[in-house]
């Protein structure tokens, strides 16, 4: 664990952890790096300095318009889906006190999924529409899963148990409207659901980006009450925490942030389990930190993304990638939970 | 931050799961300043009345005032500085350090612009060397014996610095040596800071050893409240729990103690 230290100024005091703020530091400027090592790839190899040179200025109106039209939204999208999902992630596994509990797991994805498929196969899913299907499905889910783990208050583990089974319906919900589809609409469809960044345009990244503007500070507000809740909820009650209204806003919250990420980028896959665990490792704390899990997020699907496009010359789907590098995490997870007993 | 003496009173409460009417018009007055133990059989309500006090549970009818006023209308985080709760067997996240866990007790004192004041550090650091854990402060709670976790938590309950703490069966999984450890610990808190403390007990002569005030329950109604001394009879025993029993002053502490008599042994006199 790393040891926290305080700075005061008269009454005001702050409280961080060096090695927090490091490994945030980090993570930033990785973030960057990628953001800008993702815009080198394309039809048209670029060097670092041309990406550069079209990202701030338009002294080449051919390159600027290659750069800021159809690569940074590209890099934004990816960047602004794996803050998002991280966040999240780091959100419903504190309030669950449970690891396997991210949104990806408790069918807010799945949801987001099961409407953008349902778009597109009834023919009225692109563009801002696919994004409020996304949006309306993910936070549908979100809602259904917190009503029905409701009794007396809610419990992290019914949060779990209640959404496996919310994700298992919306996954074959899904697989009904694929099998039904035309070949051409499955195709599209199947292209999203697996996590895609390719052909993203601004009007993907700004709903996106004004998500992220709105959800995040809420959530950094809320966040101040995890440090309690991450002592099972007697406890948080006890010292204070109001619960019930903490954990909805929360869970509102952070089922947004995976709505509308799903949106824009697709259900990526592993991300929001991924990050805040290797987040929590980084900084070597006790449960997830909201700020790391989004950065790790952002680096993840970034670096997912390259990984990707140089593997294949046409280009594998992000999600893909991420899924190869999610799965071992996640069955790591699982045999750790088991060994000390605390599994999910 | 403990000198003021604190009242706590329920008044005709009743308590239900969904339609199971587990306590049924209740009163109760806790004596502040003193060690209140609460005993009965399983299911007997005892654990409810505690955490109902607590507002960790919403009453049907009645009320819980601390200093008079109903702690079900009070803002939680008001009464989190007055009163605090240690639920039964609480789990801390894997790998939190004890001086973090203790650190999270202060959690009722602190804000935005005042995460870690002077006297959130002393009061962590008198709750550790209350608790015998200043040596332990930087290890893992998940490592440590069941003994000291139990004095990692009750440190956290310490160092949210409250006139009132409440115990839900604050020995419960832990061995003899342990359960005396903890104990002595609860009447440090007691005698030294002159904290009001109230628990549930299961242990009957443990019960009547530590505490000032008893209070038996049975079916979710008091049958008796008052010294030990004087509430713990045969026929009390026999009544609460179904036991019959010799009731004889404790050879250490003079307090009552109880001896069950089974069907195997009928006295040897």
């Amino acid at each position: 664990m790393s040891l926290p230290v305080t700075i005061r100024l008269s009454t005001i005091s702050v409280r961080v952890r060096p090695r927090g703020v490091t490994v945030c530091v980090a993570l930033l400027v990785a973030a960057f790096l990628l953001l800008c090592l993702g815009m080198t790839i394309g039809d048209v190899p670029m060097g670092l300095p041309d990406v550069l040179t079209g990202l701030f200025t338009n002294s080449d109106a051919g390159n600027a318009y290659l750069v800021q039209e159809l690569r940074l939204p590209r890099a934004l999208t990816g960047l602004l889906a794996g803050l998002a999902f991280g966040a999240s992630g780091a959100v419903f596994q504190t309030i669950t006190r449970n690891p396997l509990a991210s949104p990806d797991m408790i069918g807010i994805n799945a949801g987001a999924a099961t409407a953008v498929v349902a778009g597109i196969a009834f023919g009225f899913g692109n563009g801002l529409g696919t994004t409020t299907l996304g949006l309306l499905g993910g936070l549908l889910s979100g809602l259904v899963v917190y009503l029905l783990a409701w009794r007396r208050g809610t419990t992290g583990y019914r949060i779990l148990l209640v959404g496996i089974g919310i994700s298992a319906m919306c996954t074959s919900l899904t697989d009904y409207l694929l099998s039904k589809a035309q070949i051409t609409e499955a195709q599209s469809s199947m292209g999203w659901l697996v996590g895609n960044l390719a052909n993203r345009g601004w009007d993907n990244v700004l709903p996106l980006f004004a998500a992220c503007v709105v959800l995040f500070p809420l959530v950094l507000g809320l966040s101040r009450w995890m440090g309690t809740l991450a002592l099972g909820d007697e406890v948080a009650a006890g010292l204070g925490t109001p619960v019930q209204p903490v954990r909805l806003g929360l869970l509102l919250a952070g089922a947004g942030l995976v709505a509308f990420a799903t949106a824009s980028a697709g259900p990526i896959a592993f991300v929001a389990l991924t990050a805040p665990q290797i987040a929590q490792r980084l900084a070597r704390v006790s449960s997830p930190p909201v700020v790391t899990s989004a950065l790790g997020g952002g680096v993840l699907v970034l670096g997912s993304d390259i990984v990707a496009r140089v593997l294949t010359p046409t280009g594998l789907p992000v999600g893909i990638v991420t899924g190869a590098l999610g799965a071992p995490v996640l069955l790591w997870l699982l045999v750790r939970a088991n060994r000390s007993g605390s599994g999910g | 931050m403990t000198s003021d003496t604190p009242s706590l009173r329920v008044q005709g409460l009743r308590v239900a799961y969904d339609d199971r009417i587990v306590i049924d018009g209740l009163d109760l007055d806790i004596p502040p300043g003193q060690i209140t133990a609460i005993v009965g059989p399983n299911a007997c309500g005892k654990s409810t009345l505690l955490r109902t006090m607590a507002r960790l549970l919403t009453p049907k009818a009645g009320t819980v005032c601390l200093d008079g006023r109903s702690i079900h209308d009070l803002p939680t985080r008001q009464v989190a500085q007055r009163l605090g709760i240690l639920p039964q067997s609480p789990v801390s996240p894997e790998g939190m350090t004890v001086s973090d866990l203790v650190g999270r007790g202060r959690a009722p004192h602190q804000t935005w612009w005042r995460q870690w004041s002077t006297s959130d550090e002393t009061a962590v650091r008198n709750a550790l060397a209350a608790t015998a854990m200043t040596e332990l402060a930087d290890r893992r709670v998940d490592e440590l014996s069941g003994g000291q976790r139990q004095r990692a938590w009750i440190a956290m309950a310490v160092a949210q610095g409250t006139p009132v703490l409440l115990l839900d069966e604050p020995t419960t999984y832990l061995d003899l040596a342990h359960q005396i450890d903890v104990l002595d610990l609860v009447v440090d808190l007691n005698r030294d800071e002159g904290r009001t403390i109230v628990m549930v007990l299961h242990d009957l002569p443990q019960a009547c050893r530590y505490a000032d005030h008893l209070i038996a329950m049975k079916a979710g109604r008091i049958v008796a409240a008052g010294r030990p001394a004087e509430v713990i009879t045969e026929e009390l025993v026999d009544t609460v729990f179904g036991v019959r029993c010799q009731v004889t002053p404790d050879p250490v502490s003079g307090t009552p103690m109880v001896i069950p008599i089974s069907r195997h042994h009928q006295g040897v006199s």
